[in-house]
């Protein structure tokens, strides 16, 4: 009889972690392989069509960057959230929350103000809106105990309506013949493109020093020190008088307004306009939970897993028009490629062998 | 399975990044006997144990029970295999009661309502005891003590025909001890077979038949306990001669540090635990506070910490009133703390040992330049933390979890006392030292006194109260039974008021104090 044994690992090298992950990545990769059979394509073609769609063409790499960005916006901040164990899963809505603010901003002041002025006002807004949004679950915890996995989660869904509400009622156009869209930004509130792309390089720049700063924040300063013993053993933190009240309210700010930063992004980079939730954002604020999780939690290597999985997500979308496959194929491979890091992490955690002796 | 008879670990290696934890090591243990572990702290006694128990692989070497080799590869296969082991840190799940713990851990356990059935047996087991538990708590309200108690009831339910005890005695009393080495010599006269590991010589004396020392991984010794006094015990173990002399004159008591009037503390389950307690202790005082765990001790010193909140009377430190305060308030008047329960408490066990070196402290000045910590600083002060201390490890860029539990106590200690508070608040600081640690820990505190510092020292080791305190309070059921000076001669009946039969407030000879 073959049965399997586990048992704690006491050690990993940093070669070992690597290895595993990319294990992961490549048996992830087969399985996906395999459900591409199942629906009669053929995996090395589609996988081909992936890449080429996404890093191995030009083009198909600006679509990569242009996704990055609010990835990494997001995972950088859920990366902070997560350290201290606060499940945040609402950054879908405090990127939409973000989204409206900025975008309330840039309608109002953008005809008056001139670019310089009104994009930074609008990314501080958005800022202020994520976090303002990511503000609300921290509470409830803090003062009635209530969950933040729930909270946030549903805390999704009130957004997703509100922002509805918005743009067929008071915010709608009457220029986008009855469609429920609000106006477009003016022009000085538009971010400005890399020439031949649809990547805002000021968002870009944003994410990428961001990130760099949450680094710095998270392990050189004292207070991301604080963050990191909560994370591990909060009796520890409360005994070293930690104040775990104002940490966890800050970290939310943080999470939330990193969310909303890529919510300005993407009306003023690419809509230019508020319409459907879903429009505004495919998921960035689900997907950047697994690009934190690859991360391990580190704020630079964000960088790294954001553009990894932008490519998966563009990748998706090419074959999606090439292969006429579904639209949830992209959900499919993310899915699939989220269980076997998982597993990936357990086995960097566990030693599993395989016996094929009878049981004692 | 046939019943475990003989156990022999046999050129046993272990290294961990380059430590020699075991080297070289092997043991024997027979049916009826008691084996004793001995050696300095960090000199692989867990580690061995915890390969027996299935936690490690060794990297070379082998296990025979009953003469064949066996493999064991997880604690399944030990408890298989008649192997069970009290573990030095508790491994209970702290927001489940007393029945899950046990019902968790237990291999026959039915798969439906598996408590009903354990409800029984629990309560056997204490009653044969003496533990005195209940088996309805949930296992953060028990006292550390009690936890113990409860993995002992966890071991023994599976029915092992070997008990591995990792340091059972460091958190029970002497009168508990006792209780619990009868259970003991019972279950050798069954035919039972456990190893101890213990750092208090007098028990392994006691109670142990043969012993096997241990020192930096390797075997230094063999021995029967009969043939072996304290003095040769302790001198294998550490290489040197320990004398357990401390200088202790007098000093005056002018200035008051902590003044605690008339405190009342609710306790986890909401009602008084901490009945009207007042108190003070001085500069260049060490004050003692002997009881049995559980009667309040523990609340009353979180309450003074900032840990809990006191329901009625007032606490000051240099005439600041703190009641209430936060815990880093508290901190910042100068006020540092040992928890009893180290592990949960003192450290962050995944952050790296000079991380965890400046928890408490790290706001402070010395550590940090404005919003961000200064490591170039912190790591100096931890490498001479952990000179001064002596913790054993091979460096301070390691996760604190890899410590040997003498040694994470040694850090937190340091920690502590370095950081020169007006007042060290300390839970059984020397649970878990070895004899050489002990020694220099207790020194540490009589020179803390000497430089003016006070000192609060809770402990149920009486040897240790009478060597350090200028004056001892016994605590029973939320309250002192007395107050008494070191050369007070009513000191001998410190037993008696331990356990509540003599009230110096009310019986003969009555303390003016009251
Ligand atoms: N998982 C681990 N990773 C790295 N080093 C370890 C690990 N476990 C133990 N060690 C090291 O092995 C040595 C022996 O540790 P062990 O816990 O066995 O000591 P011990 O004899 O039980 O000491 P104590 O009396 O303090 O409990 C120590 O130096 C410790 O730092
Ligand atoms: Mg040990």
């Amino acid at each position: 009889m073959i049965h399997f044994k586990v048992s704690d690992r006491e050690q990993i090298s940093a070669i070992g972690t690597i290895l595993t992950l990319v294990l992961a990545l490549a048996a992830g990769m087969a399985a996906i392989g395999l459900i591409f059979i199942l629906c009669n394509v053929n995996p090395i073609f589609a996988f081909r069509k992936i890449f080429s769609g996404s890093f191995g063409s030009i083009y198909g790499f600006k679509e990569t960057l242009t996704k990055a960005i609010p990835l990494i916006l997001i995972g950088g901040g859920l990366a902070v959230v997560f350290k201290a164990k606060f499940w945040n899963i609402g950054a879908e809505s405090q990127l939409l929350m973000g989204a409206i603010f900025g975008t309330w901003v840039g309608l109002h002041w953008g005809p008056v103000l001139p670019s310089p002025i009104i994009v930074p006002l609008m990314f501080f807004a958005g800022f202020i809106g994520g976090a303002f949004w990511g503000l609300i679950p921290a509470i409830l915890k803090l003062r009635f105990s209530i969950n933040e996995v729930i909270s946030t989660l549903m805390l999704n869904y009130i957004c997703a309506e509100f922002l509805t509400l918005l743009i067929v009622g008071p915010w709608k156009s009457k220029k986008k013949f009855g469609f429920p869209y609000t106006d477009d930004l003016p022009d000085s509130a538009i971010l400005s493109l890399l020439p031949g792309s649809r990547i805002h390089t000021a968002t870009l720049i944003l994410a990428v020093i961001s990130v760099v700063v949450l680094a710095i924040v998270i392990y050189k300063t004292r207070f991301g020190y604080e963050v990191r013993v909560i994370g591990e053993n909060p009796d520890a933190a409360k005994y070293a008088g930690i104040d775990f009240s104002r940490t966890t309210i800050l970290i939310m700010v943080i999470s939330g307004g990193m969310a909303g930063l890529a919510g300005v992004g993407e009306v003023a980079g690419i809509h230019h306009y508020l319409s459907y939730p879903d429009s505004i954002s495919s998921g960035y604020g689900f997907t950047a939970i697994i690009v934190a999780w690859l991360a391990k939690l580190n704020p630079i290597y964000v960088i790294f897993s954001g553009i990894f999985f932008a490519g998966i997500l563009v990748g998706g979308d090419a074959i999606q028009i090439s292969l006429g496959l579904p639209a949830a194929t992209v959900d499919v491979f993310n899915g699939t490629l989220l269980i076997f890091l998982i597993m990936g992490d357990f086995f960097t955690k566990n030693k599993v062998r395989l016996l094929l002796k009878e049981r004692a | 399975m046939k019943k475990i008879e003989t156990l022999e670990m046999i050129n046993i290696y272990k290294s961990f990044q380059g430590v020699r934890a075991n080297d070289n090591i092997n043991l024997k243990v027979s049916s009826g006997e008691i084996l004793g572990l001995l050696g300095e702290n960090g000199a692989g006694k867990t580690t061995l144990m915890n390969i027996l128990y299935g936690i490690y692989q060794p990297d070379a070497g082998e296990i025979r029970v009953n003469g064949h080799r066996i493999s064991i590869d997880s604690p399944k296969a030990s408890i298989d295999h008649g192997i069970g082991m009290v573990h030095q840190h508790f491994m209970l799940i702290q927001n489940h009661t007393v029945i899950e713990n046990i019902a968790l851990g237990y291999a026959r356990a039915p798969m439906l309502f598996p408590q009903k059935k354990m409800r029984q047996s629990i309560v056997s087991f204490s009653e044969k005891f003496n533990f005195n538990i209940d088996p309805d708590k949930k296992v953060w309200q028990l006292s550390a003590g009690e936890q113990q108690r409860v993995e002992i009831i966890k071991a023994l339910v599976n029915g092992a025909g070997l008990l591995i005890l990792d340091e059972p005695t460091s958190v029970l009393t002497p009168q508990e001890t006792r209780d619990f080495f009868h259970v003991l010599e019972k279950m050798r006269k069954d035919g039972q077979m456990i190893i101890l590991i213990s750092h208090k010589l007098d028990e392994i004396k006691k109670i142990c038949d043969r012993v096997t020392v241990l020192r930096k991984g390797r075997v230094v010794g063999h021995a029967c306990t009969e043939q072996m006094d304290k003095r040769s015990l302790a001198r294998m173990m550490i290489g040197r001669e320990v004398i357990f002399s401390f200088s202790r004159e007098k000093m005056s008591r002018k200035e008051k540090v902590l003044d605690v009037v008339d405190v009342e503390v609710d306790g986890d389950k909401g009602y008084p635990v901490v009945n009207g307690i007042s108190f003070e202790v001085y500069r260049n005082e060490i004050f003692g506070i002997a009881g049995v765990a559980g009667n309040g001790q523990r609340e009353l010193v979180e309450a003074i910490t900032g840990l809990r909140m006191v329901t009625h009377g007032r606490i000051r430190i240099n005439d600041i009133d703190i009641t209430n305060q936060s815990p880093r308030k508290i901190h910042n008047t100068g006020v540092s703390h040992v928890p009893e329960e180290r592990i949960r408490f003192g450290i962050a066990p995944n952050l790296f040992l000079y991380e965890n070196a400046i928890l408490k402290q790290h706001h402070q000045k010395k550590f940090s330049r404005r919003a961000f910590l200064a490591y170039g600083r912190i790591k100096a002060h931890t490498r001479q933390l952990i000179k001064d201390f002596q913790v054993a490890t091979p460096s301070i860029n390691i996760q604190t979890k890899n410590l040997s539990g003498g040694n994470i106590q040694k850090l937190i200690l340091g920690r502590e006392i370095a950081d020169k508070p007006d007042l060290l608040v300390a839970s059984h600081p020397t649970y878990g030292l070895d004899v050489g640690a002990t020694e220099y820990l207790r020194n540490q505190l009589l020179k803390r006194r000497a430089e003016g510092g006070a000192v609060l020292l809770v402990s149920e080791d009486l040897d240790e109260i009478f060597e350090l305190c200028d004056r001892v309070a016994v605590i029973f059921q939320g309250k002192f039974m007395g107050i008494l000076e070191s050369d007070d001669s009513r000191i001998a009946d410190i037993g008696l008021m331990m356990a509540g039969t003599k009230d110096l407030r009310t019986g003969e000879g009555a303390d003016d104090s009251f």
